[in-house]
């Protein structure tokens, strides 16, 4: 049981991170469907940098602070990369949302798939498969005491700091959505660009930091799916259908990140319930894996129909706007 | 105040010429720099570039056929996403209607295989493809026009729900048993394979994709419901005003793309893999959503640019096949070039209008 809850939170900690960054940016009025793409974007970016370092150093003397920051910095460089790529096409060319998310999609994909397949030989190392245990262990690293406090240790205490780091980012930033005027000025913008602009707001400066700060965000999910839960082993379509489950994950949570890390790993339990269920063939396994996606279209349904004012989507979400026309 | 340095005005309508004079710049635009990440990746020099991916899509007979084939069953698929869009329906869920369309043909070559003679099998197999797409539509349609319920994620939840029900019913079926895929169905029999056309496999499938785009072209120009689809999408009030049943067109028009979606997963199981998967769409749903809106909804461009995104696809493979690089290099490429022509589209709605310095120094002079 306790194995179970561990797992289910390892597994929902990317999707939160995901579910996190796709809120803020859904918050501006942006539905950015390129969350997969960053995903993966944000996970090879960090394996480039991992992978050079270790390869530099050799990776018995990797220094655990660098072996950390570097794959850090450029995971947030790569995923930076790509919010700027979706910004500036929505907010400051008024593409339309969805294209433009969906052809980030099949870019970020592209990219993670193909540096991850190809890295060794464009780079011309010498080794089978990208392989970054070394680096991994320093992201895995856990406080020392762990092991003498039992269950509640392996439950409360075991995870690598990124997990740490995504639950507090998703506290911070419900704070900052509901208490400060930062985050009452971007539901507005949100909610109805123009009015916010004419009360004074800078809706576009609004809508790319928060579509560059949530795909940053994003991106972290990535690096840490790669680094902690696949132990710096690089898998080709390893993250399958995640990124879509973050996105998922940020209706069934109606746009409310505290609410979405307990989501997230309930998520993360029904990914893998389905190994824990005594006696289930193969092919119920497939029909378990369906449940989040099943629950999420329940909850849009619900949430919908209800038409409560605090539980809907942003009003001018997937719209652009173009202050001059009104 | 300091003026900025341009400002953005939206055109009045522009020459149709002009558009996609702007449009062709951003392909070649988008055309140098794949070229250019193509020679820093594998050292070829540009020329040579274009001369593999030429190669690669046209190169042989069955290579054109091939990229033929492909191409129809992009543009088949943007077809049938195009109503719901005209009607700004944001139905992402195609991948999932093609997907039940592809379940429904593979059921019935299963399990009507060898027992129904071949023309009722074909009957069977198409209605129950098309049903099943119309199906996967209309449900997302239902909630969108009883409670307003977002249609962007619904469809793309319903992508998933599919996949997972394609995977059991895999599992189940599989052959041999517990190997977790289908295999070739009937590879003996070839009931319910698509008949070749004067020797070639493909041609029957071409040219029904051919007379698809004839009728959506004309459904969407000439008829009263394609009438009706334009003034949903530009205003839900004006064509309530007018007398439009909003909700029955909503539905109306997810049931005729979903329907079209699951032709087009009839297609890929009987006419091209005669097997199925969960990959068995390959996100071709996703990439027809651009090809629609690249072309403007317009069924005839739509050939066009199904026909581009196809043939990079088959180029850049056969780059990364000659140079032992990873496949998904061509969709590096192909997201290269959208991005070009989404960007291409603020040009053609927007033009710039940069601060004049000469004017102000007249005005100060003066």
């Amino acid at each position: 049981m306790i194995t179970f809850l561990q797992r289910a939170v390892i597994m929902g900690i990317p999707l939160l991170f995901g579910a996190t960054g796709e809120t803020i940016t859904e918050k501006s009025g942006h539905l950015n469907l390129g969350i997969p793409g960053i995903l993966y974007v944000g996970a090879i970016s960090g394996v480039i940098g991992a992978f050079f370092y270790e390869n530099s150093v050799g990776a018995a003397n990797i220094v655990p602070i660098l072996a950390i920051l570097i794959p850090l910095l450029c995971s947030i460089l790569g995923s930076l990369l790509m919010g700027l790529i979706y910004s500036f096409f929505t907010v400051s060319l008024r593409a339309n949302q969805n294209v433009t998310g969906l052809a980030l999609t099949t870019f970020g994909v592209g990219i993670g798939n193909f540096f991850g397949g190809s890295l060794i030989r464009l780079s011309g190392a010498d080794v089978p498969s990208i392989n970054l245990t070394a680096t991994s262990n320093c992201f895995k690293s856990k406080l020392p005491f762990v092991d003498s406090m039992g269950w509640f240790g392996e439950l409360f205490l075991s995870y690598s700091f990124l997990a740490y780091l995504g639950i507090i980012i998703a506290v911070v930033t419900a704070v900052i959505m509901r208490r400060t005027r930062v985050g009452l000025h971007l539901r507005a913008v949100g909610e109805n660009p123009a009015t916010a602009d004419a009360a004074g707001i800078p809706v576009e400066k609004y809508k790319y930091f928060s579509t560059c700060i949530g795909s940053v965000i994003a991106g972290l999910g990535g690096l840490y799916y790669i680094m902690d839960y696949a132990y710096g082993v690089w898998s080709n379509n390893g993250f399958g259908d995640r990124g879509w489950l973050a996105i998922a994950l940020v209706i069934f949570t109606v746009w409310k990140t505290d609410l979405g890390i307990l989501g997230a790993f309930l998520f993360g339990g029904l990914l893998i319930i389905h190994n824990y269920i005594p006696n289930l063939g193969v092919a119920d396994q497939e029909l378990i894996k369906a449940l989040p996606y099943v629950v999420t279209i329940i909850v849009l349904v619900i949430v919908s129909a209800r038409k409560r004012r605090e539980n809907q989507p942003p009003q001018s979400l997937g719209l652009s706007y173009f202050r001059e026309e009104r | 105040m300091r003026e900025p340095l341009f400002h953005v005005v939206k055109r009045e309508l522009i020459d149709w010429w002009k558009a996609w004079l702007i449009r062709l710049a951003a392909v070649l635009l988008a055309l140098v720099l794949s070229a250019i990440v193509t020679v820093i990746m594998t050292g070829l020099n540009p020329f040579q570039v274009f001369a593999t991916i030429f190669d690669g899509a046209l190169g042989t007979a069955r290579r054109t056929w091939a990229f033929l084939q492909g191409t129809a069953i992009l543009l088949c698929i943007s077809l049938a996403v195009t109503p719901a869009f005209k009607m700004k329906f944001w139905n992402i869920g195609a991948e999932g209607q093609v997907l039940a369309g592809a379940m429904a043909t593979a059921t019935c070559m299963i399990f009507l295989g060898s027992k129904v003679p071949t023309l009722i099998l074909f009957i069977i197999m198409v209605v129950s493809a098309v049903l099943a797409g119309a199906v996967w539509g209309l449900i997302p349609a239902i909630f969108k026009a009883k409670w307003g319920t977002n249609e962007t994620l619904f469809t793309l939840m319903m992508n998933y729900v599919i996949m997972q029900i394609i995977s059991y019913f895999v599992y189940q079926w599989s052959v041999p048993k517990g190997s977790g895929q289908i295999g070739i169905i009937n590879s003996e029999s070839h009931a319910g394979w698509m008949p070749a056309l004067f020797g070639q496999n493909y041609l029957l499938n071409i040219l029904i994709v051919v007379l698809i785009t004839a009728a959506v072209y004309v459904y969407l120009r000439y008829s009263k419901q394609g009438y009706e689809i334009s003034v949903v999408g530009e205003s839900e009030n004006t064509a309530r005003y007018i007398g439009i049943n909003v909700k029955k067109v909503i539905v109306r028009t997810m049931v005729i793309s979903g329907a079209l979606c699951g032709l087009a997963g009839f297609l890929l199981v009987s006419g091209t893999d005669h097997t199925v998967t969960r990959d068995t769409a390959g996100g071709q749903g996703f990439t027809a959503i651009m090809v629609s809106w690249l072309a403007k909804f317009d069924p005839l461009m739509m050939v066009i640019a199904a026909a581009l995104i196809i043939f990079l696809q088959k180029g850049a493979g056969e780059i990364s096949t000659q140079f032992s690089l990873n496949k998904s290099f061509a969709d590096i490429l192909t997201g290269i070039i959208i991005f070009f022509i989404i960007g291409s589209e603020f040009f053609i709605n927007y033009r710039l209008i940069f601060r004049s310095r000469h004017k102000e120094s007249k005005e100060v002079a003066a």
